[in-house]
């Protein structure tokens, strides 16, 4: 929708259209995402419920549900979701500026790039848990080597963002930049960043999905504290709903982060003229 | 005055896309190039911006030597090239940072109203047409007050109605500040309703074949007999530059030179 469309007519559309529908379809339309996981919960319940299974090995939401509440009862939960996200927070922001500080070299300067995005592309081919036991020699079995490994997942995909995004920055653009002659330090602050953006964003947001994804691999590696170790604890005794209560929060963490990352760059984006806009994107 | 001397082009993979162009613009001249694809006319438009560097041959503002783009030369794409993250006003106000803050304002609010997209100052570029943006992009071009404004087949893209719309305006705004304007075109009709002087290239290697004085007088006639008469003109000097028995105007005068010795 553009703004040509005259003031009149606009505020007549509006009226027309019932108030309380608007109402409904603005709470309708993200409780549609909803319906498929609250569906599959409550299916699930119904067949353990009518005994068509034990619900030993796959807890009914029920149980789930009581085991969460136990654990926050107890304030172990607090206490390891607090863990897990100060690891997360730490390695996504190492990964980060790391990342952000090499892509922007090597897709600004072609020297570096040559230089220096081989040896990167090399390291990125290495699966990223074949570090895990060089890490703990190097870096001990604490914080350190765990916030190592999450922001060496994060770094990558934050390069190969930053560096892409600016190597394709539309040279025409550029040429406006340096026809009203535009110093180095500007032509970044007022051309490059702004064009760039939206690629980052995405390699944001990839990165910290990478970074919930080593945060369970580094609790793995021996921690006793942190949602992954909830994991391997509930594992080891045989508790099934302890392991459903940490991937539902899991879940729950990775989305709400991301949906923060969406939130805080969407007033940046508004300019972005593209397919998904206007289409209720979650 | 713009003084070209002799300005060549040749591209790092051996196309000698410009062969020693020579002229000389006086400040206000209203010049159009004109002529067949691969003469060029884009070349030598963007050697004059300070964009791409001539390999031979001097491009002379007043004193200056230009060779990096200068204050005092604006230039107008073939495509808006609006910034999609400012806004209207600040995509016209993109030159002018240099200003305080509400002497720049004052400046775009003028030329938001000059261009006639006042009540557009704060859309966003995607939300314009075609001829809007475009309109932007002079308005960008002029608020810095440039001595000379180059314009790379500007209208080009636009549809035949817009078309002339915009070269009506282009006019009442040159004549504010009455700028140098060098317009690039393939189109006849518009060189001739624009230009004090077309210039005619002629291709491979690009070169100047011809050049024709519009004597008339503003605001022109598009059906006028006279406007005719130039139209057909540059028309027919055009259909010569492409026939490659001609010999051009310079190589006339070598010609001539070599006669001389």
């Amino acid at each position: 929708m553009t703004i040509e469309v005259p003031v009149l007519e606009q505020t007549n559309a509006d009226v027309a259209r019932p108030v309380a529908s608007v109402r409904l379809s603005r709470l309708v339309r993200p409780a549609l995402g909803l319906l498929l996981p609250l569906s599959l919960a409550l299916g699930w319940e119904l067949a353990v419920w009518l005994g068509y299974s034990n619900g030993r090995l796959v807890p009914p939401p029920t149980k789930v549900f009581a085991t969460i509440v136990e654990l926050a009862k107890s304030g172990e939960l607090s206490r390891h979701i607090a863990t897990t996200l100060s690891r997360v927070a730490a390695g996504f922001a190492l990964g980060v500026v790391a990342g952000t500080l090499l892509g922007a070299v090597s897709g600004y300067w072609g020297l570096a790039r040559r230089l220096l995005d081989p040896t990167v592309q090399a390291l990125r081919a290495i699966p990223s848990i074949a570090w895990v036991p060089l890490f703990i020699l190097w870096l001990g079995i604490f914080e350190t080597s765990k916030v190592a490994l999450i922001a060496v997942g994060v770094f990558f995909p934050v390069y190969l963002g930053v560096m892409g995004a600016i190597h394709s920055v539309d040279r025409k653009i550029v040429e406006v930049g340096r026809i009203f002659r535009l110093s180095g330090p500007a032509m970044i602050r007022r051309i490059l960043l702004p064009a760039v953006l939206p690629a980052y964003v995405v390699a944001l947001r990839v990165g910290l999905g990478l970074g919930w994804m080593f945060v369970v691999a580094a609790e793995f590696m021996g921690a006793s504290e942190g949602l992954g170790y909830l994991l391997i604890d509930g594992q080891q005794l045989g508790k099934p709903a302890q392991i459903v209560a940490a991937i539902v929060i899991f879940a729950i963490l990775g989305k709400t982060t991301d949906w923060l990352i969406e939130l805080a760059t969407a007033p940046l984006l508004r300019w972005q003229d593209a397919f998904g806009r206007g289409r209720g994107a979650a | 005055m713009l003084a070209l001397d002799r300005v060549g082009k040749t591209y790092p993979n051996g196309v000698h896309a410009l062969s020693r162009f020579s002229a000389e613009i006086k400040l206000g001249e209203i010049i159009a190039i004109i002529g067949g694809s691969g003469c060029g006319k884009s070349t030598l438009l963007r050697a004059i911006a300070g964009l791409d560097r001539a390999t031979s041959g001097t491009v002379t503002l007043d004193a200056a030597t230009i060779t990096a783009p200068h204050a005092k030369i604006g230039i107008i794409f073939q495509e808006p090239r609006l910034l999609p993250w400012l806004s209207v006003a600040d995509n016209i106000g993109f030159g002018l940072s240099d200003l305080p803050a509400d002497a720049r304002r004052e400046k775009v609010t003028r030329a938001l109203v000059r261009v006639g997209l006042a009540d557009k100052a704060n859309a966003w570029p995607r939300e314009l047409s075609g001829g809007q943006a475009q309109r932007v992009a002079i308005a960008r071009a002029l608020v810095p007050q440039p001595e000379v404004l180059l314009l790379d087949e500007p209208f080009s893209a636009l549809d035949a109605f817009t078309r002339r719309d915009l070269q009506d305006h282009l006019l009442d705004l040159w004549a504010d500040t009455r700028p140098t304007l060098i317009l690039v075109t393939h189109d006849v009709d518009e060189a001739v309703m624009l230009a004090d002087r077309v210039l005619v290239m002629r291709p491979r290697p690009g070169r100047l074949f011809e050049e024709i004085a519009i004597n008339l007088a503003r605001p022109r006639d598009r059906n006028s007999p006279h406007f005719d008469n130039f139209k057909r003109r540059v028309l027919t000097a055009l259909d010569r530059s492409l026939d490659r028995n001609v010999p051009d105007s310079e190589a006339a005068a070598n010609a001539g030179e070599a006669m001389w010795w």
